[in-house]
């Protein structure tokens, strides 16, 4: 089974988020970047246990500059065979997925994995639009997913329960918490990550069809007022009054 | 369960200067430890047992022996890899680094060194992965900071060597299934010897008691009319150089290790000023903590550069032993201090478990006072810039 694996890289859970140029730009100084958790823990993981138990390769892909290679080396320390990067800086989803299918139309692959989203923009689309370009099935949120020949099937969460799909491959799937665990890379996977090839090939140029403008942090937490147990009229007050909620 | 947050302070960007593998082997450990120990550290100090099962883990990350080349079944790294994995270990707690440092330095290290071809390849490759694990014997209950006294011999006997003595404080005696054993002969010269567990005659009964490093174990060695093969002696180098050549490498790790429990302490310390509030502001905000933050984030830094200049020194084979000494002795000291305050910081929730910094404190009495005493190490600085040695004198004789 051939596996394409869709890797990004996301700012450190612990990262301190600022902007700049009137809001209009994310400040990456400083920031630490980690292999987007839903891309790492699940899809490659998953990705790999597929490999182990079917046999085949996994190949990840990446849409991302040369500062990305600190993340695809972790991805191959993980156990990937080899890796790509295309090489552009990612501006949006439409573009990212337009050079992935791209580049997954000449691997003729089984499963395109990739994480239910990206820890920091949070959008979700790149999935689908990949599925799009390559006129495959998509089976998005999966929290579960066996291959038995040219059949997958998927567990999925939907309100109050779980709902089963089966699809015929290859299809794109977009991977959700409890599909696998967390692999920690050991030191002979370090050692080899050495000698995987990190393929490097040019963007396809594809056109990005949206624009950020602005950024804005949250709205500050506000100060916790804690009123005495015994004075619920003062409560009531607030609550009338200032919270102006009753 | 509590969850670790740990993140490391780095006011001068040392990251900058590490490289993408150092920092990849470096969140692996961390990552590691994170899901494995933290978790039961506590547990196991409180009951003072080392948690057995986390060898092969240990194995897997590369703490055991990582510069040993891949031909012995290391993964051949450099020394500033092996710092930073005994800084993340011991980010967890001492005895946790301590046991993976005398795997590495003072048992793979002398066999890789002073071992022949055999000795190489029986041991090494099955200690990288933690299927076998080694103690260091040289300290002796009346011999510390003075080993070159030691009283443990072996004799020639033909076809073996007969050892006789012991050795107390051995970190890893209680499991270990080799252990390197610096005797004299019966000219009196220092030789290291392999004795493996099973041997006759030797024995290796645990200390308790300990109110440090207790979730590592520590034991006697004791040779009673041991026989061991000629081919277990390690034919490389004898004298006293040759078991401090395994503490220079040792002390280099503990030198990172303590510098990671420093700056444990330290990002506790930080997290608590934020969120502990008294007279209706956080902590952080009064002058007297600010006054400790910074001076621990600038010690930290301080330390920081001299243990990754150090490392550098190293990986060129240019580090002196009272170079290591020094970086031993400020980072154990600093990080004992560090804890110390941090753990004030945190008031009375700082004596319980819930936080690391009165475990880490323990531990640091111990790290203070072996592979060298705080005072030992600065008679080696006071030699190295004197050149007059002041580790002996003559006993004053009553007029």
């Amino acid at each position: 089974m051939k596996i394409l694996v869709c890797i990004s890289k996301a700012p450190d859970t612990t990262t301190k988020i600022s902007f700049t140029d009137g809001d209009t730009k994310f400040d990456e100084s400083g920031v630490k970047y980690i292999v987007n958790p839903y891309d790492e823990w699940y899809a490659l993981v998953r990705g790999l246990e597929l490999k182990e138990a079917h046999g085949g390769s996994v190949t990840t892909v990446t849409v991302g500059t040369a500062e990305d290679d600190a993340t695809i080396r972790k991805a191959l320390a993980i156990g990937a065979d080899d890796a790509t990067r295309i090489n552009v800086k990612p501006e949006d989803a439409s573009q990212v997925a337009a050079e992935i299918a791209a580049y997954a139309k000449e691997g003729a692959y089984d499963l395109v994995l990739l994480g239910k989203e990206t820890i920091d923009y949070n959008g979700s689309q790149v999935g689908g639009m990949i599925a799009e370009h390559l006129d495959m099935p998509f089976i998005s949120l999966a929290e579960k997913l066996d291959v038995d020949g040219t059949t997958a099937t998927l567990d999925k969460e939907i309100t109050g329960g779980v709902q089963t799909v089966e699809a015929e491959l290859p299809l794109v799937v977009s991977c959700a918490k409890g599909m696998a665990e967390q692999r920690i890379p050991n030191m002979r996977g370090i050692m080899a990550a050495r000698k995987k090839p990190l393929n490097v090939v040019e963007p396809t140029n594809a056109a990005k069809q949206t624009s950020f403008v602005k950024y804005a942090l949250p709205a500050p937490k506000s100060a916790v007022k804690l009123i005495d147990p015994n004075n619920m009229d003062e409560l009531v007050e607030l609550l009338h009054n200032e919270a102006k909620v009753i | 369960m509590k969850s670790d947050l740990y993140t490391h302070p780095d006011y001068y960007a040392l990251d900058d200067l590490l490289t993408d593998e150092h920092k990849l082997i470096r969140d692996t450990a961390r990552d590691w430890v994170k899901k494995e120990m933290s978790p039961i550290i506590d547990e196991h100090y409180e009951n003072a047992t080392f948690p057995m099962h986390i060898l092969s883990g240990l194995g897997e990350i590369g703490a055991f022996g990582p510069y040993i080349p891949e031909e012995y079944g290391g993964p051949g790294l450099d020394q500033i890899s092996y710092g930073l994995i005994m800084q993340e270990l011991e980010r967890c707690d001492s005895g946790l680094r301590s046991t993976a440092s005398v795997q590495s330095s003072l048992v793979m290290y002398p066999i890789w060194k002073y071992g022949s071809e055999e000795q190489k390849q029986k041991y090494l490759p099955k200690m990288a992965t933690g299927e076998m694990i080694g103690c260091f014997g040289l300290t002796e209950p009346d011999y510390g900071s003075d080993p070159g006294g030691m009283v443990t011999n072996f004799k020639d006997m033909g076809d073996h060597y007969l050892l006789n003595g012991a050795k107390m404080w051995i970190s890893n005696a209680p499991f270990a299934d080799v252990a390197v054993v610096w005797a004299k002969n019966e000219e009196g010269r220092i030789h290291g010897l392999l004795v493996e567990r099973g041997m006759e005659g030797f024995s290796t009964p645990e200390m308790h008691g300990k109110l440090s490093l207790r979730a590592s174990a520590t034991g006697e060695l004791i040779f009673d009319n041991v026989k061991v093969p000629k081919e277990n002696l390690l034919p490389g180098r004898s004298g006293l150089g040759a078991p401090l050549s395994c503490l220079d490498s040792a002390r280099f790790g503990i030198a990172w290790g303590a510098l990671g429990a420093a700056m444990d302490c330290y990002d506790q310390a930080l997290r608590y000023s934020k969120e502990r509030k008294q007279f209706n502001v956080p902590i952080g905000a009064f002058q007297l903590m600010q006054k400790k933050l910074a001076e621990m984030i600038t010690e930290i830094t301080k330390a920081q550069l001299l243990t990754y200049r150090l490392g550098q020194l190293r990986n060129e084979g240019k580090a002196t032993s009272a170079q290591i000494s020094m970086a031993k002795r400020n980072n154990v000291e600093i990080a004992l201090n560090i804890a110390r305050e941090a753990r004030q910081m945190h008031g009375g929730m700082g004596i319980t478990s819930e936080y690391s910094m009165m475990r880490h404190m323990a531990n640091l009495e111990s790290v203070v006072t072996y592979e060298g005493t705080h005072d030992i190490h600065l008679l080696i600085t006071g030699m190295d810039v004197t050149g007059i040695p002041a580790f002996t004198r003559e006993m004053p004789t009553k007029k």
